[in-house]
């Protein structure tokens, strides 16, 4: 591993944001080119239906401000969501000019839009009078600052608890710099502090403070703690230096975007790296990999090509990019001299039946070992659940995941819980988080209102 | 959020856009149907003389590959029977007390006929009663419609009739189809309109089918001219807005103007509040996409208020008429030039080639401080366009065509001659009307034309 492989100018190149922003009139073109359909099937694909076409219109007519507010109101979290989203899944992808010629480019117009209200310091609601209540949210990510910012709208006193340093959850420390710089998640939390939501940053609930504090304390908790690290690959070997955890090497390069271009180039790296799964974080993690000077970055996978859980679109970036695929393979050692990583051990798989969720497993092949030449060895396969946290707080869970009914209440009665902590079907996304924030705040304050009418 | 609320002859708005007489307001449906979408007012679908409609009433116009940028018509008013629509408007106008409802009528040139649609009108509640002298198709061959607002004489006559028979405000639309509005408007006013609006539609023929020759719209076989309305006809409806509000009586008397003609968006809506519009119609927009397009008419207008520190629609409306001039008052010793930014530069050479086809030759195209001949230059070095300011004559045209946001502006420059207009100029020296008087005032102030 080594430190400054690329010369600072090709850091500075290779770690801002892929997408330029629109201009003006590109801006205007765009909007001006999008149909204006009536029920557009692009809001009912969004899944915190932003009214996409309306929007758009007032991109049109130059009415920007009026623009980011329809956006707004629709998902406080549209200026991550603008970068992040998979838009050709969603809004871009029911696009009714998509099977014409090309679809209209949401995402930047979303972009352009939200970016404008943030450079101008615009703040367009206002927040009701207080209603005395108060309400703690776990963790400072899409859902709890949705959630918070929704309630502070509606009159509550709104306290997001975050352990780490920086408030934004996975906007601010997971989502890789050429997607999302992390001012523009830092602007995001700014926003919904200005409503009035407090932000503790630095409290981590079930050691800084109690599950039982908060609920002694407050009228109601939201639980939107998302999942922690990725776990242990339980192989021998994993010990040795130049085994990598991804959401802390995706984390180091966020900051380092903040902190300067040398921070960036003090990240060792490398030579030959393996990252292991292949799954969003994977891919993202290759990435960065790559773009900080490695020769070769292979991602090992033990599935096919067909199983993989990235998107079409990631899958054929990351080729681009020139990272290379181990496909059915798996690794079951990790081989070190002196400490350091010097390669990885892997068996090769053959692919079983498809199983109960359409998805093909995959089994060993007898005497097929091979050997990967390696110095970092990065682990991306998955993340792990905060179990002692949800038991603390006294949860069901399902799954590993916390248990919600349809309104997001857990069981616990004061307790109300979404985002990732609670997706153990369907991807998990910035804007699905958003929604469930959204939702959520409207629920307690409806089991609010009904406490207190009885 | 500024108050976008308006007085209109007495009549109050919750905001300045109110549907315009067309298929929008044809019946209580639609009409509830914006209400509750937050159009501040409707002008029913011309009510009045017995009618029949034809089939296949439209024409578009695409431009560019942008649809209906105007629209034709061969469409009459209404059609659905006269107690109908009494019945409808008296409904809408109870169900929505702090709405605009006003009633758009024609009818045979009769006093007796007026005066039973007038009272007719004033029993459904209504605010106001519209008097439609522009239709430009069917009802003019009747001597209704545009056959009135053509002739001011029948345009005062009528307008008198309906204002004594009348007790609520009696607006009076006219019809761009004159070579003067400001005539059948002073005509209106003195027969005593309250208010007027502007403007109908424009007399036109959308088009021609080049497979089989048949006018666009084609009803069975035949086609005629139609009423021309939609985003293209704006700068024509401002100017015929401009015209009436510069008018002496209209500002002595502080007649309220409803403007309309290609209100599409909230920019649109402000132009012509500026120009001395009170309140504001919209027809063929709301054909287009629909009531929604209130939305963004009101945020937009209402965020355009706030931005410029403007707390009231109201402190608009007219603030751009008093810069209404003419020519002879223009200053002839104001210059500008164009000066075009080489760093915006894309090269397209479109500034290049309109001046010098188009204009006044005054832009080179130059390569390391060396004019070329596009016409023979081989080398790779792009071109980069520079204007010859002395030469420039300031008339805009390389920066209307210029597709690239503030690479070229037009600068003022010091002429270096005394203010004078027009007007001054051939008063005080009439000689210049003469060729050879001209050539001795140029020299003598400087001014070159090549
Ligand atoms: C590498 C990576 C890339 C991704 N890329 C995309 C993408 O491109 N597009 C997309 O839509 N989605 C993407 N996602 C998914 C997306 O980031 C998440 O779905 C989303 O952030 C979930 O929001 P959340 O609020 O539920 O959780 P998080 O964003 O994880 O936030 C949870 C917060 O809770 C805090 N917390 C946890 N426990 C405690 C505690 N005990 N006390 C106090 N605070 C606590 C955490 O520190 C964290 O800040 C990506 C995820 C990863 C890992
Ligand atoms: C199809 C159609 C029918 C119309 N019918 C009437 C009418 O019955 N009475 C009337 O006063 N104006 C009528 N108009 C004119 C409109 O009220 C309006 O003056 C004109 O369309 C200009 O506004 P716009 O550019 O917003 O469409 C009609 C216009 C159209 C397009
Ligand atoms: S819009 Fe189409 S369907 Fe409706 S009346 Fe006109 S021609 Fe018929």
């Amino acid at each position: 591993m080594e430190t400054s492989r690329l010369p600072l100018e090709q850091l500075e190149q290779k770690f801002t944001e892929i997408k330029p922003p629109m201009s003006r009139r590109e801006a205007s073109i765009e909007a001006t080119r999008c149909l204006y359909c009536y029920d557009a099937p692009c809001i009912a694909a969004c899944p915190t239906s932003i009214d996409v076409p309306t929007f758009i219109k007032k991109i049109a007519t130059e009415n920007v401000t009026g623009a980011a507010v329809t956006i707004l109101e629709a998902n406080l979290m549209g200026a991550t969501c603008s970068r992040v989203c998979p838009v050709e899944e969603l809004c871009e992808g029911a696009c009714v000019l998509g099977s014409d010629h090309k679809p209209i480019e949401i995402g930047r117009l979303q972009r352009y839009a939200t970016d404008h209200l943030y450079q101008k310091g615009i703040m367009p609601f206002v927040p009701a009078p207080a209603n005395g209540k108060r309400v703690a949210i776990v963790g400072a990510g899409p859902a709890g600052l949705t959630c918070a910012g929704e309630l502070a709208k509606l009159g509550y006193e709104a306290t997001v608890f975050e352990k780490s340093q920086l408030p934004g959850g996975l906007s601010t420390y997971g989502i890789v710099v050429m997607r999302e710089p992390i001012q523009v998640s830092l602007d995001e939390v700014d926003f919904i502090r200005q409503l009035g939501v407090e932000v503790r940053t630095g409290v981590e609930i079930g050691s800084d403070l109690q599950p039982d504090d908060l609920l002694r304390d407050y009228d109601a908790v939201f639980v939107a703690a998302g999942m922690g690290h990725v776990p242990d690959l339980d192989i021998p070997g994993e010990d040795l230096t130049g085994v990598t955890e991804a959401l802390s090497f995706i984390a180091e390069t966020k900051l380092a975007e903040r902190d300067g271009l040398e921070r960036l180039a003090s990240i060792p790296i490398g030579r030959t790296v393996v990252v292991i799964g292949a799954g969003n974080t994977a891919i993202d993690a290759a990435t960065i990999a790559k773009r900080l000077g490695s020769e070769r970055v292979v991602i090992v996978y033990r599935r096919g090509e067909r199983e993989m859980p990235a998107y079409e679109f990631e899958y054929a970036f990351i080729k681009n990019e020139g990272v290379e695929f181990r496909f059915l393979s798996q690794p079951i050692e990790i081989l070190g001299e002196k400490g350091n990583v010097t390669g990885i051990r892997c068996v090769a798989m053959e692919l079983t039946e498809a199983g109960h969720d359409g998805r093909r497993a995959s089994r060993p092949l007898p005497g097929s070992e091979f050997v990967l030449p390696c110095d970092q060895v990065i682990k991306a396969i998955g993340q792990e659940k905060h179990l002692a946290l949800y038991r603390s707080f006294g949860l069901e869970l399902e799954r590993g995941y916390v248990k919600v009914d349809e309104q997001f209440h857990t069981t616990n009665p004061k307790v109300f819980a979404g985002g990732d902590c609670i997706r153990h079907t369907g991807e998990a996304m910035t804007v699905t988080a958003t929604e469930d924030g959204k939702r959520a705040a409207k629920s307690i304050h409806s089991w609010l209102e009904n406490a207190d009418a009885e | 959020m500024a108050d976008l609320r308006i007085d209109f002859a007495g009549i109050r708005s919750p905001n300045p856009f109110w549907l315009a007489s067309a298929p929008p307001t044809n019946s209580a449906y639609q009409v509830n149907k914006a209400f509750e979408q937050g159009w501040g007012g409707a002008v029913w679908k011309t009510i009045g003389a017995p009618v029949l409609n034809v089939s296949s009433r439209y024409g578009g116009f695409e431009y560019n590959g942008e649809k209906l940028v105007a629209i034709n018509n061969v469409e009459l008013i209404s059609d659905r029977p006269l107690d109908t629509n009494l019945k409808e408007i008296r409904e809408v106008k109870s169900l929505w007390p702090d709405r605009a409802v006003i009633v758009s009528a024609m009818v045979e040139s009769d006093p007796k006929a007026w005066k039973d649609i007038i009272s007719q009108i004033e029993d459904t509640g209504a605010d106001a009663i519209e008097l439609n002298y522009g239709c430009p198709h069917g009802m003019s061959e009747r001597g209704m419609g545009s056959a009135v607002g053509q002739v001011p004489e029948y345009c005062s006559m009528i307008t008198s009739w309906a204002a004594e028979a009348a007790s609520i405000p009696v607006i009076v639309k006219l019809t761009p189809n004159v070579t003067d509005i400001t005539k059948p408007a002073e005509a209106a006013l003195s027969g005593g309109a309250d208010a007027l609006s502007l403007i109908n539609t424009i007399n036109s023929i959308i088009g021609v089918d080049l497979d089989d020759f048949h006018l666009k719209p084609n009803v069975g076989g035949k086609g005629s001219h139609g009423g021309y309305a939609g985003p293209a006809v704006k700068p024509i409806a401002l100017h015929m807005l401009s015209s009436v509000a510069g008018l002496e009586g209209v500002q002595r008397d502080g007649i309220p103007i409803s403007g309309m003609g290609g209100i599409q968006t909230w920019r649109d809506a402000a132009e012509f509040l500026l120009l001395g519009a009170t309140s504001l119609q919209v027809c063929t927009a709301v054909m287009h996409y629909g009531f929604r397009l209130i939305d963004d008419l009101c945020d937009g207008l209402s965020n355009w208020l706030d931005e410029k520190g403007i707390t009231s629609v109201e402190e608009i409306i007219g603030a751009s008429v008093p810069r209404i001039s003419s020519f002879g008052d223009f200053d002839l010793s104001y210059k500008t030039v164009a000066r075009i930014d080489p760093e915006l530069c894309i090269h397209c050479n479109l500034c290049y080639i309109a001046c010098d086809e188009g204009a006044h030759q005054c832009i080179d195209l130059m390569v390391d401080g060396e004019k070329i001949d596009p016409s023979s230059y081989q080398g790779a070095t792009k071109a980069i366009p520079v204007v010859r300011e002395d030469d420039c004559v300031g008339c805009n045209l390389c920066s209307l065509v210029c597709p690239v946001d503030s690479c070229i502006s037009m600068v003022e420059v010091d002429s270096g001659r005394k203010a004078v207009t027009w007007n001054e100029l051939t008063r005080k020296r009439p000689g210049v009307l003469d060729w050879d008087e001209m050539k001795r005032y140029r020299e003598e102030v400087g001014i070159k034309i090549h």
